[in-house]
């Protein structure tokens, strides 16, 4: 595995060099400011006037309410940004690039494909969570200067957000064995869509308290277990809340919030040496 | 002589076609021995699988002693595909940087320097890829199989976007190559060219080699020709031993003789032989 860190180095090389970094950086920008923009509007309102008489009575907390509601939609663009980098990093790592003729002088070198694989998807992993951080933490600082409100957890759903990212980073690569680089990254989406999908039924299934849609949910979320860490980052934001604050929280838009318990880390490590392991399988019997 | 690449009953499927179908090759060390072969012949599939780029269905490969594809084989190897690209972004000097890490080269800056002098692009070490023409890149192709100091290259189409003062040039690197005694595996549609500077050939048709030895082996001979007052008279069926007795004979007929030519089929004649029909 001594040649992990030179394909390291060479993947993240690339990325800048393809300007991939560039045009992330330009997004992100609009998508801050965008986000900036809402922050203070939605404070600025809230603040200029009275809660209606119901939510007082129900003792809702309109800044948290609004604060909660802010930062989940921002974490949702966090991972939804986090995804479109993953999948431009990986959807051409092995098919794509054998196909353009990339691949083939770096694999008869000594280091082997698993080395080739390792590295590709710890150069993606790495610099797709490190962007999520930052992300996370530029809006969380919008939400705190724009209406003095943080979220009751910050290090628990800035970390499942950067492992939700690696696991799609993960899944990208994964499926670049088998797909052409266009087929590859509609797959990537639609999976991630599907994902999102099911965090929504998931809300669904709660308001109508249908335990099979909660259950096609939860082991939606299982099976894509970036949807889990999503969810679990959800919750932990409004993690002290109570009463009909945390109940209107549920309503939400964002309210695909889901406690995933003491297993989702175990589990996404586990899901994340399966799929690398097939991945590894898989790519050692191909014929380039 | 140890091999540096031998085949043994290579069989390779896609399927239902049978590209290879019980191949046996070896190359020697420090010879260079030309693949020749119709499209679809087969030889790049036994070239990637010399390479581990592709499994053999049955069969088997060694490279330098080792299995072809394990880390031992590619560690003695260099290659240059057919179709291969490098990335546009990196110069020259960065892409064989990254193939001597790769490779576990300690050679640093002077093998770099070596090899893109030996390949006559000196002066275009910091020239981005994407501003190289496709024979500047062909030429660093062939810098970057050098790499790592190889004791056998599989070169698959090294000259097919060169021009003929290219081609030259790596007419005669290979010929520098065979002098530093590194092995090479030279699979060319260029005939004049493989029989320019190979030792040897073997000619694949349809997955099964077909005719394999030296040039001079395979050529069959095709008479004598004589330059004479009246013209040039062909002695048809004559070989190189007869040339005396003929010039001897027609002297002693009172003949001048200006010139004599000992004919043999050319490579081209004998791979179109081999091939048969499935030539063109």
């Amino acid at each position: 595995m001594r040649g992990v860190p030179v394909v390291v180095a060479y993947a993240l090389r690339e990325s800048l060099r393809r300007r991939v970094f560039l045009v992330v950086l330009v997004l992100t920008a609009g998508f801050v400011a965008l986000y900036w923009l809402g922050a203070n509007q939605a404070f600025a309102t809230i603040d200029e006037n009275e809660p209606p008489p119901a939510a007082v009575l129900a003792g809702v907390d309109d800044r948290t309410l609004t604060g909660a509601t802010l930062f989940g939609l921002s974490m949702f663009g966090t991972l939804f940004l986090g995804a479109v980098l993953a999948a431009f990093l990986t959807l051409g790592v092995v098919r794509g690039d054998a196909e353009r003729g990339l691949l083939q002088p770096l694999v008869v070198r000594p280091i082997g494909r698993g080395a080739l694989l390792l590295g590709r998807f710890l150069a993606a992993a790495a610099v797709c969570a490190l962007y999520v951080l930052v992300v996370f933490a530029l809006n969380l600082w919008i939400t705190w200067s724009a209406g003095n409100w943080r979220p009751d957890r910050i290090a628990e759903p800035a970390v499942q957000l950067a492992a939700a990212v690696a696991v799609i980073a993960a899944l990208s690569l994964f499926g670049s064995i088998f797909l052409s680089s266009t087929a590859n990254g509609i797959a990537v989406f639609m999976v991630f869509g599907a994902g999102l999908v099911a965090g929504l039924l998931g809300q669904i299934g709660e308001v109508l308290d249908s335990d099979t849609l909660a259950r096609i949910a939860e082991v939606s979320a299982w099976a894509l277990p970036f949807e889990a860490l999503y969810q679990d980052g959800l919750n932990a934001i409004t993690a002290d809340e109570s009463g009909f604050t945390e109940f209107a929280l549920q309503l939400g838009p964002f309210g695909g919030a889901q406690s995933a318990g003491p297993y989702l880390w175990p589990w996404t490590a586990a899901y994340l040496i399966a799929v690398g392991g097939a991945a590894l399988v898989a790519f050692a019997r191909k014929d380039l | 002589m140890a091999s540096s690449f031998t085949a043994r009953a290579l069989v390779k499927r896609y399927g239902s076609v049978t590209a290879l179908d019980g191949v046996d090759v070896h190359v020697e060390d420090g010879e260079l021995v030309g693949l020749l072969g119709p499209n679809g012949a087969g030889k790049s599939t036994l070239v990637k699988i010399g390479c581990g780029l592709v499994r053999a269905s049955a069969g088997e490969a060694l490279v330098c002693g080792a299995r072809a594809g394990s880390r031992e084989a590619r560690s003695a190897m260099g290659y240059l595909a057919e179709l291969f690209r490098f990335p546009g972004w990196a110069t020259a000097d960065e892409l064989l940087t990254l193939h001597q890490r790769l490779a576990g080269s300690s050679g640093g800056a002077a093998e770099r320097g070596e090899l893109l002098d030996l390949v006559g692009l000196a002066e275009a070490r910091r020239r981005r890829v994407e501003e190289m023409s496709k024979g500047m890149q062909q030429r660093l192709g062939i810098a970057q199989a050098l790499v790592g100091a190889p004791r056998f290259l599989f070169l698959d189409e090294p000259t097919s976007a060169l021009d003929p003062g290219g081609r030259r040039t790596v007419r005669r690197l290979l010929e520098e190559l065979r002098d530093r005694g590194i092995a090479v595996l030279l699979n060319s549609h260029l005939l004049s060219e493989v029989e320019l500077v190979c030792d040897r050939v073997a000619i694949l048709s349809r997955g099964r080699i077909v005719a394999e030895g030296r040039p001079s082996e395979l050529a069959r001979p095709r008479g004598v020709e004589v330059d004479v007052d009246g013209g040039t008279r062909l002695f048809a069926g004559a070989v190189r031993d007869d040339a005396p007795r003929i010039v001897a004979e027609l002297v002693a007929a009172g003949e001048q003789v200006y010139g004599i030519r000992v004919l043999s089929s050319t490579l081209e004649e004998i791979y179109l032989e081999a091939v048969g029909e499935e030539a063109g």
